[in-house]
This record gives C-alpha cells, sequence and structure tokens, in this order.
C-alpha cells in the first residue's frame, strides 16, 4: 500500500523479498546495501536470531530520485524464510506494493521453491491480493554453483514449477556475487512504480 | 491499494500532533500506517532519530504484539510502552490501518502522556477514518 504525501511530494513503496529459507533473500539485500551505499542514507536493519538466520525481516530503505514531480522512497523488507515464522511473513507483507520472489535453484530445493511460492499466494490472499494483480518478479538464485558442480534445475524446470500460469519476469543470478541483483531489483521498481501510476493517476 | 492524504489533511494532523504532544514536552512523534510507511512525523528538535527504520520496526513490532493478543485471547493490545533510562516509546492505536507513536523523556508523567495521547487519537481517527472510507 503505497502512501503518497502531497505536502512533501513523497511516495513511499514497499518491495519484499520473499521466498524459502537458506534462498538469499538477505544475501540480496546486503549486496544491494554494499552496492549503493553513497545512495542509501542509512543503517540495514536487520532481527535475527543467533544462528544468523532471519527473525523478523531485514529493512534498508532508499531514494531513487524524482518521477513525475515525487520523491520515490523504496523500502526493501525480507521475510524470515524457515516454514515455522510464516506469522511473521504474512505481517511483512502487509502494504505490499511489489514482491521478488528468491526461488534456490540448487535440485534438493525443488520443492521448497514450490512451497514457499503456494504459501506466497496464501499470505496474499489473506490481504485480498493475487499474484496476478500485483508486480513481480522471479529470482533463480545460486546459479554460481554449478561451477562447484552441485547439481541445480534448469530454467525450464524452474519456469514450468513456478511461473507457468504467471508468465512474470525472471533472472538468473547469483546473490552472493551479485550477478543480476541490480538487474532484478531495477525490474520490479519499475513494475511497481509503473503500477502505482496507473493506480494514482 | 495506494492511499493519498492532502496538503490540507496534513496540515491538520500535525497541528493536532504539534499542539497536543509536541508543545507538551514529547521530543518526537510519528504516524505510521500498519505497513510501515510515515505519514507525518514531528520533533522538538532536539534529536534527529532514523525514522524510517523506526517506522518498519514500530509497525512490525505492533503486528507482533497484536498476534500475540490473539494467542491469549485478546482481540488486540491497542497499546504499547517501552521503557528506557532517559528514552521511552508509547505506541497507540487509531485504527486498524494507523499507529501514532511518541518519543518522550522521563520529564513526562506516562499518565499525562496517555492522556494527552488519547486526545489526539480521536482527533486524528475523525481525519484517517474519512479517509479509509473514501478508499474502501
Amino acid at each position: 500500500m503505497a502512501f503518497v504525501n502531497l505536502k512533501t511530494k513523497v511516495i513511499q513503496v514497499k518491495i519484499v523479498y520473499y521466498g524459502p529459507g537458506r534462498g538469499g533473500k538477505t544475501t540480496n539485500l546486503e549486496y544491494i546495501y554494499r552496492k549503493f551505499q553513497q545512495r542509501i542514507n542509512s543503517e540495514m536493519v536487520t532481527v535475527k536470531t543467533h544462528g544468523d538466520r532471519t527473525l523478523f525481516f531485514d529493512f534498508l530503505p532508499f531514494d531513487i530520485g524524482m518521477v513525475n514531480g515525487y520523491n520515490i522512497k523504496i523500502q526493501l523488507y525480507t521475510v524470515p524464510g524457515q516454514v515455522k515464522y510464516n506469522a511473521t511473513r504474512r505481517l511483512v507483507l502487509r502494504g505490499v506494493d511489489g514482491v521478488v520472489f528468491v526461488a534456490d535453484a540448487m535440485a534438493v530445493c525443488r520443492g521448497k521453491n514450490m512451497q514457499s511460492l503456494e504459501n506466497l499466494q496464501e499470505n496474499l490472499a489473506s490481504y485480498k491480493k493475487n499474484l496476478n494483480a500485483l508486480p513481480w518478479v522471479l529470482q533463480y538464485n545460486k546459479m554460481d554453483l554449478l561451477e562447484q558442480g552441485i547439481p541445480l534445475l534448469p530454467v525450464e524446470m524452474l519456469e514450468q514449477d513456478l511461473n507457468r500460469e504467471f508468465h512474470a519476469p525472471h533472472f538468473t543470478a547469483s546473490a552472493v556475487k551479485g550477478t543480476n541483483v541490480a538487474a532484478t531489483l531495477k525490474k520490479i521498481i519499475s513494475l511497481t512504480i509503473a503500477s502505482i501510476k496507473k493506480e494514482l493517476l | 491499494m495506494s492511499y493519498t492524504l492532502d496538503q490540507k489533511q496534513l496540515d491538520r494532523i500535525e497541528e493536532i500532533l504539534k499542539t497536543d504532544l509536541i508543545d507538551n514536552g514529547v521530543r518526537c512523534v510519528f504516524l505510521i500506517d500498519m505497513a510501515g510507511n510515515i505519514v507525518t512525523n514531528l520533533d522538538n528538535g532536539e534529536k534527529q532519530h532514523d525514522i524510517y527504520s523506526l517506522a518498519a520496526l514500530a509497525a512490525g513490532n505492533f503486528g507482533a504484539v497484536s498476534a500475540m493478543a490473539k494467542i491469549i485471547g485478546e482481540s488486540e493490545f491497542s497499546l504499547l510502552f517501552h521503557k528506557g533510562k532517559k528514552e521511552n516509546i508509547h505506541f497507540n492505536k487509531i485504527s486498524s490501518e494507523f499507529l501514532l507513536i511518541t518519543i518522550f523523556g522521563n520529564d513526562i508523567s506516562l499518565g499525562f502522556l496517555r492522556l494527552k495521547v488519547s486526545e489526539s487519537v480521536e482527533q486524528l481517527k475523525r481525519i484517517l477514518e474519512a479517509l479509509m472510507t473514501a478508499h474502501a
């Protein structure tokens, strides 16, 4: 739910990184934070457990400049991927404007990806939203593991499993190395802003 | 769903927060929605906080506490208070969509603050409820 402040001419946009546990959602945000540090004037907030897993969410706000005379403030969130934290995931999704679904391309994660996407749809439904009407992109992460001989799911299979009915834009990526992290972010920002524009104008 | 507040509505909200809270010694007050967006924020000029992070965490915190309330059979806890050595923070729900957060020092008593916050909340409710109905 983007908020438009007509007095200060600011639009606040919420983008949530969703996906199975240990899939690379936090790593995406950490890379963005490192790479665009000069444009991000606040700290990245993370609420973690002792084992370094996301407990609540990560939060990274930054400005992308002016669009149609409005200053756009993007707020990136991640959700905790672990199955048991569903209540927290639902909370973070509240008021979401765009979603990046970070799938784990390792062959062993096939089921976890599909389960997490289903869970995303259930949680969106509790806010009367769905993936056909919400801007979202898929990121097939951990592509770099192929070099180490770890079996990965072919992109065609990932597309078939997760994107068959939606045809959302997708990116193969390596969050650790930064490959396509910025491209994923750019795509979701442009889709989300276009959708907010359409809704408001 | 996106929503918009115009200059007149925001001026009115700021006037309420300034008269009821900042002029009575509150250091910082901000009105946020449950998604973690900041609708408006005011302070007495002494300290600058990272308000965007504060708003995101406050909305998350409030959501977590509401979920706790449901587990023990309460429909909600409509206000929260965290006490520090020098700074205290108080959360008050305005409606299902909005939350008022105040940061204040030990020079104000909690009772007085709660009284002033509840007076502001009553006035803010009228402005914000009209807004949510208009967008429903």
